[in-house]
């Protein structure tokens, strides 16, 4: 019924018809007819139902009912079998005006006809609609799966770009501050945030990048951190060599180290730690971040929130795996583990 | 006049101090760190102002001042906080944004010294408090203060709130506690999913719940994990089969 396979459907078709009119000649013959008016008979009969078949197909081409689409085929099958009953039994009289036994025939059989018209179309209707709606929604899974694709890639786009208004207000207030007791401090941290909103800007997505970079980035967002906290924050960074050139996706520890900072340092009164490390597993590069955290304001599952949960799904996105990402809390620390595939 | 600043950053600290310095007239008497500090400060010096930031460690500006009886006149120093920012316009109560200017924080002190209506201001951070204690952030714990120590209870432990004169009885497994609110105050806060108000008196977290037995003549009771009997009234009931969907 398209276009491509139209060619076999017409074969089909007219051999099915063909079959059809045989079979009715025959049955016609075992009434009593003559060869020519069962001929007759057979021929106009099958013919016209043919093309009411063909009508139902064009007309469902274009418009396929979405509500009530059984009744449709009923009351199209009802409406068609009727008219065409009509149409055979006017033009089947005119030609045999003469033959009395024949007319007859044709009057008793009316039921048996209408019936098996009523199936025929009845079939084909539902033929029809499977088929039509079936095509409908075959293009509509791949408009959704093209949508999907630009969903993910405006996705990863947003969840990078994430920048926290917290965060920078903050920072430009801890500048404001400093203007004036210390300026040489106010002048580095204008260039250390300078280098780290820059940072989230110019990445491309889907270019891999290595891990001291990413490491270096990192460094300057606590460095940051540790200008507004003074003396309450360090940290420890490890890094083996071979992991450095390591890949992975840019930015996508950011929001494990501001989880880290938001649980470990918003949260908190006392000096703490927060420590990243770097190690190289069998073809994966895995990545840990500690930080404590206080159990009696925040447990640590409410700890998984949005920060993570961006993490795993772009991770997802990227390697379609779910298991990528794991965080457990031991004595009051909690640990964040994310691992990346290293694909050559 | 006497003056506190509360703030997590030594340098957004340091910044209201030096600008406080072109206002001989307010003295300066200490600064806090954390919420904790800062109940403890308020209490000892009894300030005529404080500077409040609401993002801290532990316990968030709002939840201090919800523990103090009489809270002084503040004025809250943010970077940014949608929801505490409208709640701030439409309760007259002055706010800086982080970072602000010199200019900004004297209109600030011109205004608390012309508004010198103590009375107005008082119930200014009463309803400020009532309308932030219904967003989002503020519903998923309570904080109070027991014994002169500060206890934070997280809602989903909360096993039923009871009405005890003035204030509410918050029943948990390690003890209750008193806050001082009223009962339709928890029932506009809390979480109407989780919590059921059975009983004029009496507001029930419905996964606490183990069955509901008849009461005496038309009346239920509940049954808690705890084995806490909890009234039920008729009205009470009507409105737990809704929460409990059945």
């Amino acid at each position: 019924m398209t276009n491509s396979p139209n060619k076999k459907f017409k074969l089909v078709f007219a051999s099915w018809w063909f079959a059809w009119a045989l079979m009715h000649y025959s049955v016609v013959l075992n009434f009593g007819a003559t060869n020519l008016q069962a001929f007759a008979d057979s021929f106009i009969s099958n013919i016209l139902l043919a093309g009411c078949c063909l009508l139902i197909i064009n007309n469902m081409r274009y418009y396929v009912p979405r509500q009530e689409k059984y009744w449709y085929v009923l009351v199209i099958s009802f409406g068609l079998a009727c008219i065409w009953l009509i149409i055979t039994r006017v033009l089947l009289w005119s030609f045999f005006k003469s033959d009395g036994s024949y007319l007859a025939m044709v009057s008793n059989s009316s039921t048996v006809r209408y019936g098996v018209a009523f199936l025929m179309l009845g079939c084909m209707a539902t033929m029809c609609l499977l088929f039509f709606t079936q095509k409908e929604q075959k293009e509509m899974d791949g408009r959704k799966v093209e949508a999907e694709k630009l969903a993910k890639e405006a996705e990863l786009f947003k969840l990078r770009q994430q920048l926290q208004p917290h965060f920078l207000f903050n920072s430009l207030n801890s500048i404001s501050a400093l203007v004036s007791s210390q300026p040489e401090q106010a002048r580095k941290m204008i260039h250390q945030l300078s280098d780290f909103l820059r940072g989230t800007l110019k990445k491309e997505e889907n270019q891999l990048v290595n891990l001291d970079e990413e490491l270096q980035y990192l460094e300057l967002y606590l460095d940051i951190e540790k200008v507004r906290f003074g003396h309450r924050l360090s940290t420890i960074i490890e890094c083996e060599d071979e992991c450095k050139t390591m890949k992975l996706p840019p930015l996508l520890l950011q929001p494990v180290v501001e989880n880290a900072i938001k649980f470990g340092l918003y949260d908190t009164t006392d000096d703490i730690t927060i420590s990243i490390s770097a190690k190289s597993i069998n073809n994966y590069l895995e990545v840990v971040v500690t930080n404590p955290f206080d159990p009696e304001t925040s447990s640590p599952k409410k700890g998984t929130g949005f920060g993570l949960s961006s993490v795993q799904r772009r991770l997802y996105l990227l390697f379609a795996r779910n298991d990528l990402v794991e965080t457990k809390a031991e004595n009051n620390l909690f640990i964040t583990s994310v691992k990346i595939p290293q694909v050559n | 006049m006497k003056a506190l600043i509360i703030d997590d950053e030594p340098l957004a600290r340091s910044i209201v101090k030096e600008y406080l310095q072109s206002h001989p007239q307010i003295e300066l008497m200490q600064e806090c760190g954390d919420g904790f500090e800062g109940v403890k400060a308020i209490q000892q010096h009894q300030p005529d102002i404080i500077f409040l930031d609401i993002q801290m460690p532990k316990i968030n500006g709002f939840e201090m001042l919800e523990l103090i009886d009489n809270p002084p006149a503040t004025i809250f120093t943010t970077a940014f906080d949608e929801y505490a920012i409208k709640a701030f316009e439409s309760h007259a109560v002055d706010y800086l944004l982080k970072p602000f200017s010199k200019e900004r924080f004297d209109k600030a002190i011109q205004k608390w010294m012309s508004q010198n209506n103590v009375v107005v201001q008082k119930n200014n951070t009463q309803s400020l408090l009532e309308t932030v204690s219904q967003s989002p952030m503020q519903s998923q714990r309570i904080v109070v203060k027991i014994a002169g120590k500060i206890k934070i209870i997280p809602v989903e432990e909360i096993q039923y709130l009871e009405a005890s004169d003035d204030y509410v009885k918050i029943h948990t497994k390690e003890g209750s506690f008193l806050k001082n609110k009223t009962m339709s105050h928890f029932e506009q806060s809390l979480d109407a999913n989780l919590f059921a108000r059975t009983h004029r008196s009496y507001m029930v977290n419905i996964q606490q719940i183990t069955r509901i037995e008849p009461y005496e003549k038309e009346g239920y009771v509940v049954i808690l994990k705890s084995g806490a009997q909890v009234p039920v009234s008729k009205t009470g009931y009507v409105k737990l089969k809704q929460v409990l969907g059945l």
